[in-house]
């Protein structure tokens, strides 16, 4: 994880530098499930035609962004005939709550769809409180 | 989608196509660019790009989590019909903030150039992307003709 955590400080600091407008216009935002248990949030994203190598999550105390680049087999001499997916990138961010935590989030990706397990921090897992009566 | 193999954004074969499309919507209104009979409303699941060179038509179908064991290709002359289901699990003791990952079954019917070969069909998924590519007929393919 910790080989993980400064991929995503270097990044960070070269976004800074060189804001890319152009290619955060053309990148698209993949379907999300969201939901919410005792132990934490999930995040599933329909991101076909993203590998685990085209896979980047940067996620930190407030925020989670999720992008992938798609590949596919395409021959040299290809011309488009029809086409309804416009963009060769995705993106999705989300702001992330404290109770969260970052450090722990699991992730996993078949066949085109990510899996992100975002756990709560102990302290904020529900407790069951117990009613006496009498 | 293939920016590693055609190398860069620019050169994206089927980005170029959009870009082209929707200034063609833009100048001309959307009635002066008729829409294909079986063309489909956006955002319908899921998503398909074709592309074709001399030799082949390849049809990309996007779609994530798919079984493949659900997948029914089947063509009529040039007619490609793909259907399938998606099935994705609910958890009944989560909260949902956001359900918009299609969840049943589809199926989509595209319309290819006269030329493709019904009998030469091959097909693939991988990563979420189904590929069906399907060999034109020699007949079609440009020829070089010599001067003697």
């Amino acid at each position: 994880m910790s080989a993980a955590k400064q991929e995503v400080a270097k990044r960070e600091s070269t976004d800074v530098q060189a804001p890319k407008a152009r290619e955060e216009s053309l990148a698209l935002a993949p379907a999300v499930d969201i939901y919410e248990n005792a132990q934490g949030i999930t995040v599933q994203a329909d991101m076909p035609g993203v590998s685990k190598d085209g896979l980047r999550i940067q996620a930190d105390r407030n925020s989670l962004v999720i992008e992938g680049n798609a590949v596919i087999d395409v021959p040299a001499a290809m011309e488009a005939i029809h086409a309804e997916v416009q963009a060769t990138r995705y993106r999705r961010s989300f702001a992330l709550s404290g109770e969260l935590d970052a450090e722990r989030i699991e992730a996993t990706l078949k066949n085109g769809v990510l899996t992100l397990r975002i756990p709560k921090r102990a302290e904020f897992r529900p407790r069951k409180v117990e009613v006496r009566v009498g | 989608m293939f920016t590693n193999l055609l190398g860069g954004l620019d050169t994206n074969v089927f980005d170029e196509f959009r870009r082209l499309e929707t200034e063609m919507d833009q100048i001309l209104g959307r009635w002066a660019w008729p829409a294909g009979i079986r063309a489909v409303r956006r955002g319908t699941f899921p998503p398909i790009n074709v592309g074709a060179t001399p030799d082949r038509v390849d049809v990309y179908v996007f779609a994530g989590g798919l079984d493949p064991k659900t997948l029914d290709i089947s063509m009529q002359q040039n007619l490609l019909a793909v259907s399938g289901s998606r099935k994705v699990e609910v958890d009944e003791a989560a909260d949902y903030y956001r359900r918009e990952r299609f969840d049943g079954d589809f199926r989509r019917v595209i319309t290819l150039p006269d030329d493709v070969d019904p009998e030469r069909v091959d097909a693939k998924y991988r990563d979420g992307v189904l590929q069906i590519t399907v060999q034109r007929r020699e007949a079609a393919r440009p020829r070089q003709i010599t001067v003697n």
